[in-house]
């Protein structure tokens, strides 16, 4: 424990003394997030230095291990690093789907090069990926897509549609699921790996009701993707045709996140701050108000729970399921209590007061929460067969 | 701290659910008391065993010759207690009365608790006045009286009241009926004279008085803590039985939960097993997710109470109002979903919703804590 200390007092004086104080501010829009990439650019000299700073001392993933560019903390020592990011406000200094999903996947399925090659990338911040995953006629049965990789010898000819593919306009690779084999479902399915500059591809955005557009269709027209990218490097992650395992358990990962467990800032507490707002508020809003912080402060407490049995394997293995309803859920029901709170001005779409509609705007991206990464539907039968072993298919 | 039991808890619990599942099971005491009508609503025998497995002292300091636990042990026994509805004096005598008199004199303390600790006392608390729980009031008065005081008033759901060898009584000292000074709580013993209790059975077969206190002579010794300087102690009390009392109501929902799940899987109707049916799967997740999350948030506010926490009251009412909720919504779904065997006083599932109405009542139901949770938070 002495040691934990320690590591929190060096930790304090690193942040102090490498962390700008811009990067402490609350993120107000998207410019402020940076998502690296081959054609990325810091938007301040404080998003840059602090950037920087944290890919020199393995910050941007700090427990992934030194040699694939991280700085190899423990889970305690992970755990006193965010609470002192937090402490201070601390923003991500990176925000990364190769960290979040591709990361995870490499580290648990992938070959010692391909570590080296893509985790050393990812950590830096070079490349930004995206998710090849879900099809127009492949969304909660995910398992039935068509997308398909003829096998060429030593490259695979690609053709088909993926939708919901998030930023895949602004993305340099993609990691994305492909039928390999056409007579086996589970078993026919292969993790790819390749860049989205390939002949072929081609990514349109989709304008969501929040009038923003996070997602593109992404279409492949023959598009070669090579078997290998050198010595120890395949193209695949996993072994060809086991992809799913692959998928499934990066899944998971992303229930977990989209869960928001630990992400202690989204779930907090409303009712304090919508009854600050100046006007009368209904006994019976500050109700509801009241009710949802009793559900919103349960669920940290679950989150915090979750996150610690995690550490020692004592989660069951489908409680990520559990998370991302129960999550989702209440985040949607947040939003409709902090529009009915906020009246008329929370209808504004692009005042500045409302900072471009951000109540609205971030209202609507909501609904999406408990449909992205598996519907609130697909976790409930997840939850009653593996976890309450409930019969039938 | 980690929000699981480390090891040493987990042992507690399998030992507490070993025991409670067979001397304290539904058929053994709840259903036995219950049928020959018994006036205290629970086994003074099963409460000499709590004394002797170590769980009527836990909460006892060591010094007091108790086990010098906290509210997570506490609450371990709670949450067994719970599933199979064993009537005990548990929550109230060992958990409440303890927290409040282990902030009494020596001399208070040597009179009471050794009996607590080996099982031979049950203790009650008369707080509420009115039939909905509202501790900030209290028109109780303890008016000096030589060297003593004089007690006058009225207190209503005074839980094993009658069976009590000494109650422990919130009464006002000076002040308004709402002020927070003003507040003394005393230990008053069973044979005290002007005290009087009008013992009434509750839905969930527990025996509750309402109590007359007509001019009740006590001794200054009687005090416990402050004159005028209750609520501190009152609050403590409070706190640690509405923790408790969450505890339980999980136990209560996961007892429920459990025995509706194993239902669905034995029960046909269509030529299928009814736990096939997707609406029922979905409600029975839900339902999973509900209890799980009350049960982190009961634990949650377990180790902030025990590491004196002023996150502790916030959580308190938080851990009472979901698990309520979650309690509340398992023996619906129960009752429910066993279709008519569940409106039947042979199948237990019934019982589960009578002692899950009982407890949400108990030191203020979800309402009342959700409130607290806006009042807390500044709104």
């Amino acid at each position: 424990m002495a040691d934990l200390e320690d590591f929190r007092a060096e930790t304090r004086a690193w942040l102090e003394a490498n962390c700008p104080p811009e990067m402490r501010e609350p993120v107000k829009d998207e410019e402020d997030v940076y998502w690296g990439g081959r054609n990325a650019s810091f938007k301040s000299d404080a998003q840059k230095a602090w950037f920087e700073a944290c890919v020199a001392k393995g910050y941007t993933v700090p427990s992934w291990p030194k040699e694939y560019g991280g700085a190899g903390l423990a889970p305690a020592e992970a755990k006193v690093l965010r609470e002192e990011m937090a402490r201070i406000n601390a923003r991500s200094p990176l925000h990364s789907f190769g960290i979040w999903m591709l990361g995870p996947a490499l580290l648990k399925f992938g070959t010692e090069q391909q570590k080296l090659h893509f985790l050393n990338q990812i950590a830096r911040g070079e490349i930004r990926w995206c998710q090849g995953y879900s099809e127009p006629g492949s969304g909660s049965d995910l398992v039935s897509l068509q997308t398909y990789g003829a096998d060429e010898g030593d490259h695979w000819v690609v053709n088909g549609q993926k939708i919901w593919t998030s930023y895949a306009d602004k993305c340099d690779w993609i990691f994305c699921l492909v039928r390999t084999d056409k007579e086996n479902k589970y078993q026919g399915i292969t993790f790819m790996l390749f860049d989205m500059e390939t002949p072929g591809v081609t990514t349109k955005p989709i304008k969501l009701i929040s009038g923003n557009s996070p997602f593109c269709e992404t279409f492949f027209d023959d598009v070669k993707v090579p078997k290998s990218y050198g010595e120890g490097i395949p193209g695949q992650v996993g072994e060809v045709n086991r992809g799913w395992d692959v998928a499934k358990y990066l899944l998971g990962h992303e229930r977990e996140m989209i869960s928001g467990a630990g992400n202690a800032d989204r779930l907090t507490t409303i009712g304090a701050a919508m009854t600050r707002q100046g006007g009368e508020i209904d006994p019976v809003l500050r109700a509801q108000l009241a009710l949802f912080d009793v559900d919103a402060l349960a669920y940290t407490a679950m989150g915090e729970k979750f996150l610690d049995e995690i550490k020692v394997g004592k989660a069951h293995p489908a409680q990520p399921n559990m998370m991302k309803y129960a999550g989702t859920e209440l985040n949607k029901r947040r939003h409709e209590l902090m529009m009915a709170a906020g009246g008329s001005r929370a209808l504004e779409w692009d005042s500045e007061e409302t900072r471009g509609g951000t109540p609205a705007r971030s209202w609507l991206r909501t609904k999406a929460n408990s449909i992205e990464g598996g519907t609130s539907e697909v976790m409930l039968n997840v939850i009653a067969k593996r976890i309450l072993d409930l019969p039938g298919a | 701290m980690p929000l699981y039991h480390d090891d040493d808890q987990a042992m507690l619990a399998d030992t507490a659910g070993q025991f409670m599942a067979e001397e304290g099971a539904i058929a053994k005491q709840l259903r036995h008391w219950r049928d020959i009508g018994c006036k205290d609503g629970f086994g003074h025998g099963l409460w000499k065993q709590f004394g002797e497995m170590g769980f009527a002292g836990m909460l006892v300091s060591e010094e007091d010759g108790g086990l010098g636990m906290g509210h997570v042990e506490a609450g371990i026994v709670l949450e067994e207690i719970g599933r199979n509805l064993t009537p005990s004096p548990f929550l109230i005598s060992s958990v409440m009365a303890a927290t409040a008199l282990g902030k009494g004199s020596a001399d208070l303390r040597g009179r009471w608790l050794p009996g607590l600790v080996t099982g031979d006392s049950v203790f009650a608390v008369a707080v509420d006045e009115g039939i909905k729980h509202n501790p900030q009031n209290i028109a109780t008065r303890a008016e000096r009286s030589g060297n003593g005081f004089r007690l006058s008033g009225a207190k209503t759901f005074v839980v094993q009241g009658a069976s009590a060898d000494m109650v422990v009584v919130a009464a006002r000292t000076s002040g308004a009926d709402d002020d927070d000074a003003g507040v003394t709580l005393f230990a008053v013993p069973k044979d005290a004279a002007g005290m009087t209790q009008d013992p009434v059975r509750l839905v969930d077969s527990s025996i509750a008085t309402h109590m007359k206190l007509d001019g009740v002579e006590l001794d200054g010794d009687a005090v416990i803590g402050e004159v005028d300087g209750g609520r501190e102690v009152l609050n403590a009390m409070l706190n640690a039985g509405r923790v408790g009392a969450a505890a339980e109501a999980v136990g209560v929902a996961r007892g429920s939960m459990d025995m509706t799940v194993d239902y669905l899987k034995q029960r046909k109707q269509f030529g299928r097993l009814i736990g096939e049916f997707q609406a029922l799967q979905h409600r029975a997740a839900h339902l999973y997710s509900e209890v799980e999350i009350a049960r982190a948030a009961v634990i949650k506010a377990q180790q902030l109470l025990d590491a004196g926490s002023d996150k502790a009251e916030l959580m308190v009412s938080v851990a009472k109002a979901k698990a309520g909720q979650a309690a509340g919504l398992a023996v619906r779904e129960g009752v429910q979903m066993h279709g008519g065997i569940g409106m039947t006083d042979e199948y237990d599932i019934g019982l589960f919703m009578k002692r899950d109405r009982a407890l949400a009542e108990f030191l203020g139901d979800a309402n009342y804590h959700a409130n607290r949770v806006a009042v807390l938070s500044g709104y």
